[in-house]
């Protein structure tokens, strides 16, 4: 349990949002052309980091804005905060 | 020699007031090479190396920990054993473990309390009377027991639970599995490793992975944190870790790893003789031994690995136990706890081959892998020792994930993942 910085609403309580899991996977530009290992590759597998992990949030409770999070799955901590079609930061 | 435990040792032992039992497994430091090493010393992978040791002749083989045996999700969890699941696959995988439990302390000389007390799941709604209806007919053609409860009956089989129509989630039925129960979570995981140290099996605690090497597409050995291993053979059972030992070996897993969490009450006299879970709820709840309430709440929806969990999460489930359980309204909660479990798409486990030749994964079991340790070392060790799954692990490999041939046990599972 944490604060979440919402870019548009500000602080709030992390049970407000909903984790939206990793954060810039694309979606398939010509999605008939894709193999099934493609496929798998983009629907299922994920990083799953223990460590610093882009992710996407979603104030479910309150704007119900999509943005970005980076944050550290090892001990919960927030590193950065960024809206969506925003650059990553490095 | 192994001693064996019986009603003689232990007289003899109380003789000299227990100062003299022998250690029930060694403290061996890593030899160079093994014919095979297993990642990871709870349950499952002790249990993998006891059956490579006995069913397979793999005596020269080692299980690597990096805390102390069972100290993860094996003495975690809330120690339910059930196989009443849906689809075939998972009937087939899940009640060979049950048919193991049935004698297992016998063979391990080891008592892991198994005790068949019965597993109930409530049905809430008509969707969930329909699904658990379904599943009490899946279940006795695979030749699982079951049974389908009125409400009369569920109050009937566990006369503390609030049956009345007005409550916010009504009980409309429930489906039985008399042969399910409860083990005691840190026996087993005792009692395995008691038995592979027997067989020679070295059980080296402390001592984590740091990289897998690879030559070309097979595997070669570890890196630990006590040095270099040899091996060609790798089993992976990690759990909520097993991600990060993937990414060494350059692999990615369809996993996402999250906190559960599970709590107990202070110990009281015994007040409920089964165990009851509710899926529409999500609540679920027994009592240990030792007189306390074990209470099994939900994952946090976002990935982490801090054994943590949010507040909110405990609270949704004690407010659902105490609408089905009004007696317990005063018990205090005596500790809290997370578990970090990985979670696969379809809510099912893989134990399978991989792209690297002599890499073997046993994970993905989620929020319910405890309930299956002895049929998951029992297939696991057979997949390594021949290089092939077992036809009962067949469905749970990691192939399905491009094949599109899921296990889908999310919500047929009998309880919310």
């Amino acid at each position: 349990m944490f604060l979440i910085n919402c870019p548009y609403c500000g602080e709030r309580d992390q049970q407000e949002f909903k984790a939206g899991g990793e954060a810039h996977i694309e979606r398939p530009k010509q999605p008939t052309e894709l193999s099934d290992d493609e496929w798998a590759e983009y629907l299922f597998m994920r990083k799953n980091i223990k460590g610093v992990q882009f992710e996407r949030w979603n104030h479910a409770h309150g704007c119900r804005k999509w943005f970005n999070m980076v944050r550290d799955t090892s001990n919960d901590e927030i590193k950065a905060i960024y809206k969506m079609g925003e650059k990553p930061p490095a | 020699m192994r001693n064996k435990y019986s009603i003689f040792s232990l007289i003899k032992n109380a003789l000299s007031y227990h100062e003299n039992w022998q250690r029930a497994w060694k403290d061996p430091t890593p030899k160079k090479e093994y014919d095979a090493v297993i990642v990871g010393g709870g349950g499952h992978g002790l249990a993998t190396a006891y059956y490579l040791a006995k069913k397979h002749n793999m005596n020269n083989i080692a299980v690597v920990e990096k805390g102390w045996i069972g100290g993860g999700n094996t003495g975690r969890n809330t120690t339910i054993i059930r196989s009443n699941y849906l689809w075939d696959a998972s009937a087939g995988l899940y009640d060979h473990a049950l048919k193991i439990w049935e004698g297992l302390s016998q063979e391990l000389n080891y008592n892991v309390m198994f005790s068949q007390r019965g597993v109930m799941n409530l049905a809430h709604n008509l969707q969930d009377v329909r699904d658990l209806k379904r599943r009490t007919h899946a279940n006795r053609l695979n030749g699982i027991d079951a049974v389908y409860l009125s409400t009369e009956e569920v109050k009937k089989f566990c006369p503390i639970i609030n049956t009345s129509p007005d409550i916010r989630y009504p009980v409309l039925g429930g489906t039985l599995q008399r042969r399910a129960g409860t083990a005691r979570h840190d026996a087993v995981a005792w009692g395995y490793a008691r038995g592979a140290d027997a067989m020679g099996v070295d059980i080296i605690q402390n001592c984590e992975v740091k990289g897998i090497k690879r030559n070309g597409d097979s595997v070669e050995g570890i890196e630990t944190t006590k040095g270099f291993i040899k091996t060609k053979k790798v089993g992976v059972v990690a759990a909520g870790h097993s991600s990060v030992i993937a990414n060494m070996a350059g692999l990615r897993l369809p996993l996402e790893s999250k906190p559960l969490q599970a709590l107990v009450s202070e110990p009281v006299k015994p007040i409920i003789d089964t165990v009851v879970m509710s899926n529409a709820v999500h609540a679920y709840v027994s009592q240990s031994d030792k007189g306390e309430l074990v209470i099994g709440a939900g994952t946090d929806d976002y990935v982490s690995y801090t054994q943590k969990g949010s507040h909110q999460i405990v609270e949704g489930t004690l407010n659902a136990i105490l609408e089905l359980y009004p007696i317990f309204s005063r018990m205090r909660m005596l500790r809290q706890w997370g578990g970090i479990v990985d979670i696969c798409p379809d809510a099912s486990p893989i134990l399978s081959k991989t792209s690297i030749k002599g890499l073997y994964f046993n994970c993905g079991w989620g929020t319910g892998g405890f309930k299956a340790t002895p049929g998951s070392g029992d297939l696991f060790a057979h997949t390594i020792a021949n290089d092939e799954p077992h036809k009962l692990n067949a469905a749970f490999n990691l192939n399905r994930f491009v094949s599109g041939d899921l296990v889908d046990e999310h919500g047929a599972a009998a309880v919310a993942h």
